[in-house]
Order: structure tokens, then sequence, then C-alpha cells
């Protein structure tokens, strides 16, 4: 009976929820801009050439989407992770520290075993792998084995990550580059050989790091894995239900550790991206102190933005690097760079407003039918 | 000089003891919020954000009017307006708690930076209180009571935040929303609703402990005065087994950890700054995989409660 009866209302709602799906985004993105630009203007600022520097840096002015792609594909490579743990029930917040560890290990092994450029491109980025997902995986045996809540560990191990990154690049065994090629820094890596780099095709004056291709595929490929394979399924299951998943045998253990694994190779293949990729935004294919430069954070904004749907968060993570390109351009303006910061936490706020509007409104509708009905 | 030798040296030392006491303070300021609501059924990673603003709101409040006072009350209000978007976007509207915590933990960074280059506020750390007597104690002393006087409200907040778990029936409430809030509900308790106050609460203390660090501890604001704080004090609710006890037993030994950072350098004995400054992360994490699974969470803790699910 209830199909019957509950299609027509259903069909009515369509068009009515999409509009209020419409204007709860709209209202709250304004809102979340309104409050940036009455912060800008009552410090003295103007809010109108802010925008307009955030535009040019990020699109309008030559090669600069180009720039704003390369800074994409990080993103979104540690957003894809962020997705593949947030979907087993896991919180990942460490992103930032497993990108370094990888960045490093790539670094390290990318020059230990050198070899012919385009293999060793891929060593490169499978170390980046390697050295993410070992780092998770430690946050993983406390959660599985000590039951330490993964939320604490991989966020504490952010500062231990940074902090051995630099141990390393000051310790001349590991990363730190020999005096030849180091100049006046002393803390600094070896660059990466020139055919050990990520290919940068000039695409229309823009030129990017074809590491950008593989972000979109694996995004696309995650969305899938999750969606139609039996092993997304139980990491589904897991993060939707455990103890439905436990009664089926698809063990926390297993499937967790699993999760966070990948997801830490996402943010070390990240790290490892970077390092490879070069570019402005990331250095000069080496690793510097500070390397990871809040790219994992602002990855895990980007897959919460996305509510963890892979891919959503190929236009999320191209908002956010827009905001990080144009942010360079903004000081110019004479207003502190760092609004591109308030501006991006107030934007990821506003946008988690309408999910939790509409959830609450659905559960009172429905609350309401059920009423009307008995 | 041997490590034994400089570690004597360092135990042997007033000042280990002041600054191990000022960094639990600070701690112990937040966990003890962070205590309420984790009974409550709620992890409020925001308190690193918590503290953040209301330490940015002391110093401003300090600036304008040189009174710790005002201080304190412009701290607590920074703490209360970080704990109303965390209590009301994850427990009236039902967005992820860890999601809101964790974006408004990066707003306050980047606003307090921002708004900090514009307004520059001026501090200084307010007088000391040597309480007679008590502060004469050798080592620990001047620690525990030769402090600048906001340090003593701790004394205060601790049992009060005790009393106000156990003693009162709203305390009974919390502690029912965070063990079994389908009960609490059915039994006629606003489940979301006592998460919120709890929330409130640890805004409330953290704000405090906010403006602790600005008027005793450092004296200077700037973004990066907080630097992961707040998540030790989480460890250290874990870390205790969610008694308050055993909180403030965390805070003691993170704060040793921090402290013994300092002093280490100061006596004059080389251990690699690197390793020093990952000192107090790698204590705690280590301090939760011993102790972690011996103790019994809220058995609701981090589980949204809505009514009618589940």
């Amino acid at each position: 009976m209830t199909e019957a009866a509950a299609a027509p209302t259903d069909q009515q709602t369509k068009g009515g929820r999409l509009t209020e799906w419409l204007m709860l985004y709209a209202g709250s993105v304004a809102a979340a801009l309104f409050l940036t630009a009455v912060l800008v203007e009552t410090t003295g600022g103007e809010w109108r050439p802010v925008m307009s520097a955030l535009l040019d840096g990020s699109l309008r002015r030559p090669g600069r989407w180009g720039e704003t792609l390369g800074t994409m594909a990080p993103l979104l490579l540690v957003a894809l992770g962020t997705v593949i743990s947030s979907k087993a029930g896991l919180i990942n917040i460490g992103q930032e520290g497993q990108l370094a560890i990888g960045a490093a290990f790539a670094a390290y092994f990318g020059l230990l075993i050198g070899g012919p450029g385009p293999i060793n491109v891929v060593i490169v980025l499978i170390f980046g792998v390697v050295g993410g997902a070992f780092w998770a995986g430690i946050a993983g045996i406390l959660r599985f084995r000590r039951s330490v809540p993964e939320v604490l560990s991989t966020l504490l191990m952010v500062t231990i990550a940074s902090q051995a990154v630099a141990y390393a690049l000051g310790k001349p065994w590991l990363l730190l580059a020999s005096e030849a090629n180091r100049g006046n820094r002393n803390q600094v890596s070896e660059q990466l050989g020139a055919d050990n780099r990520i290919p940068r095709p000039d695409i229309f004056g823009n030129e990017f790091p074809i590491s950008v291709y593989m972000a979109l595929i694996l995004a696309v490929a995650v969305a899938f894995a999750l969606k139609s394979t039996t092993w997304g399924f139980r990491l589904r299951m897991l993060g939707q239900n455990p103890t439905a998943a436990r009664r089926v045998g698809v063990s926390q253990g297993r499937y967790g550790m699993a999760a966070l694994m990948v997801s830490g190779g996402f943010a070390g293949l990240a790290g490892a991206a970077m390092l490879a990729g070069g570019g402005f935004a990331f250095g000069n294919y080496q690793i510097v102190p500070g390397f990871s430069g809040n790219v994992g954070w602002t990855g895990l904004l980007v897959a919460l933005v996305a509510s963890n749907r892979a891919v959503a968060a190929i236009p999320a993570a191209f908002v956010f690097a827009s905001l990080r390109t144009g942010s360079g351009f903004v000081a110019s303006t004479g207003v502190e760079s760092k609004i591109t910061d308030v501006m991006q936490g107030l934007l990821v706020l506003a946008l988690l407003i309408p999910p939790a509007v509409m959830f609450i409104r659905d559960r009172r509708r429905a609350r309401a039918a059920t009423m009307a009905r008995t | 000089m041997g490590f034994l030798e400089a570690v004597w040296d360092i135990l042997t030392t007033d000042s280990t003891y002041v600054n191990t006491a000022l960094f639990a303070g600070l701690l112990a300021f937040a966990a003890s919020g962070e205590w309420v609501a984790e009974r409550a059924g709620t992890i409020n990673i925001s308190v690193e954000g918590m503290l953040l603003s209301g330490a940015f709101t002391a110093a401003v409040g300090y600036d304008i009017t040189n009174s710790a006072i005002v201080a304190l009350i412009t701290g607590v209000l920074g703490g209360l307006i970080i704990a109303f978007v965390q209590a009301e976007m994850s427990h009236r509207l039902a967005a992820d708690q860890f999601v809101v915590g964790l974006t408004l933990n990066i707003l306050v960074f980047g606003l307090t930076g921002f708004l900090d280059r514009a307004i520059e506020p001026r501090t200084e750390i307010v007088t000391v209180w040597n309480i007679p007597l008590l502060s004469d104690i050798p080592l620990i002393g001047e620690a525990l009571f030769g402090q600048p006087w906001p340090f003593y409200l701790l004394y205060l907040l601790l049992p009060f935040s005790w009393w106000l778990v156990f003693r009162t029936r709203w305390g009974l409430e919390v502690r029912a929303s965070g063990e079994n809030p389908g009960a609490a509900d059915v039994s006629g308790i606003d489940v979301n609703r006592r998460r919120r106050d709890s929330i409130y609460y640890a805004g409330f203390t953290s704000g405090l402990g906010g403006a602790f660090l600005i008027i005793v501890q450092i004296g200077r604001f700037d973004p990066g005065i907080v630097s992961g704080r707040g998540f030790i004090a989480i460890a250290a609710v874990i870390f205790g087994g969610w008694t308050l006890r055993g909180t403030v037993g965390g805070c003691l030994v993170f704060a040793g950890a921090l402290s013994f950072r300092l002093a280490i350098q100061g006596v004059g004995y080389e251990i690699n700054s690197q390793f020093l400054q990952s000192l107090p992360f790698l204590v705690t994490v280590l301090g939760m995989a011993i102790f972690a699974h011996r103790v019994r969470p809220p058995a609701a803790l981090a589980t949204p409660f809505v009514r009618g699910l589940k």
C-alpha cells in the first residue's frame, strides 16, 4: 500500500525539495561570504579587491588555472583517502602527518633506488603510498590492538611526523642533501633528478603535472570501488552498522585496518605527487621544512565538504585549490592573506548546515506523517 | 654531564615544578570541561579552538581594560562562542561532531591569526600571590601556592566539576545521556540538551584556560600559542579513564613531559630538539596505548543521539 500511496506525494515534493536544498545552500554560502566581507571591511580593508584578487590568482591571470589544477591534485588525493576511512566509520584526521611521511619516504627511496626515468617516478609514488600507509597503520594498530581512539592517535601523530621529517632533514644519512647541493640552507633534501619528475605538459599556456589526471581517475575508481565491489560494500557495512558487520564475518580489525592504511596511503601518494610534480606551489622537487604546508588539513576539509562522496570531492578540491592559489594575490590588496583561511573555514561550516537542517526537517515531516496516519 | 645527573638536576629545581604546574593548570582547565562533555557522550575536539579563541578574546579584553578579571570574563565569552557553534551544530542540527570540531579549530586558527594582525592586543602576566607558609614548602610549594592568582581558580573549578557531575540532578542526567541515551530519553531527559549544556561547560572552562594562557602562563597572544594542548587535554581525559582524578593525573603526566622539554635544555644537557618537541605527543600516544584498553569509556561516547533512530 505504502508504495502506491507514497509515490504521488514524493513526486509532488521533488521539485519543492530541490528548491529547498538550493535555498539552504545559497543562503548559507552567502552568509559565509557576507561574514568574510564584513570581517574585511571592519578591519579596514575592502572586499571587492580581495575577491577580484582571489579570482586573478586562481583563474584569470595567465598560467594560473594550471597552477590551481596542480594544487587540486594532492588535495583531491588526500580527500579520497579520507572518504575511504570515513565510509568505514573511522575518523582519520592525521593526513597532514601521513602526507609528510609519504613525501619523506618517496624522497628517500626515490633517490636511493634511482633507475631509469619513468620507472623511478612510479617508485617514488609507490614509496609515498607505503610511507603514508605505514604512518596510518601505526594508528590502526593502536586502535585495534590497544583501543586507542584513532581520532586522537592520528591527530597527535601529525606533530610527531613533522618532527621526524625535520630530524631526517638534518641528517646526511637520511634526507639532508650533500653540501654541494644544499647551498646556504641547512635543512633541505636532494632534488629529484630531471627524469624522475612527473611530466608537466603545457596546455594553452598553463602547465600542470599529469598527476592531476591520475587523481581524477582515482576519484572515479574510488567511487566505483566503494559502490560496486564486495570490499567497498563491506567497508560501508562496517561504517554503518559494526554489529551487523561482525555478525556476517566482516572483521573490524582487518577491514578497519585496511581502510586506515589505504587512507594513509592516499595521503602519502599526495605527498609523493607534490614532491615529484613540483610547480610554484610545492617547491623545487625537494623536501624542505614545512613541506606539507597544510595540504593534509585542507584535503580533509575537502572530503568533509563533499560529504564523503569521491566524485563530489573533485569540484570541492578545485574550489579549495583556488582559495589557495588565490591567497597569494590577496596580499597585494593590503589585506592579510589569512583571510582566505577564515573564508575557507566559514565556507566549510556553511556547507555543513544544509544537510543537517534537511535531516531534521525530514524527520519532523516523517513524524508528522505517521502521526497523521494513525 | 650524564643523563641521570641532568634528570636529578631537573627534579631538584623549583622551576621544573612551577612549569609543570603551569602546563598542568592549562590542561586541567580544558580537561575538566572536556571530561564533563565526554561523560555526556560527546568528544569535543573543538576544545583546541575554544582555548585559542578564549586566549584571543582574553587578550583583547585585557588590552582594553587592563583588568585580569575582565580578561577572564572575555576569555569565557570566547570559549562560549565556539561552544555555541559546536553544540548547536552537532547536537541540535545533526552535523558530525568531529567534522564540526575540526572545522572550528581550523577556522579559529585562521580567524585569530587574522584579527591578531588587525588588533595586536597588548597583555602581560598578572601579579603573583604567595600564599603564606604553604608557598614555602620545598620544591612543590611555589608551584602550587606561589602562582599568579587565576591559577587558584583551579582549586575551585575541579571540585566544582566533580560536584556538578556526581552530586546534582543535572550531572546524573549528563551521565545518563553518556551511558544510555535511549533509556535517558524514555525517562524524560532531553539527551541532546544535556549534551549541549556539557559542551557549553567545556567552552566555559576552556575559555578560562585560554585566559589563563594569556594572563598567567605566556603573557602575549600568538596564533601558535595553543599548538595541540587542547588535543593533549582530550588525551588526558582518556588516559584518566573518564574519572576526574585520573584526568588530573593525566594532565600532570603530560605537563611533566612538556616541562621536561624546557628543563633539559635549561640544565645544558643536549638532546635532539626534534625529539624533545615531539616528546609530549609521544608520551601522550604511549600513555593512551598503555592505559586506554584498561578503562571503560561512557557507553555512548561519540554516538550521536537522534530520537527514534536505533
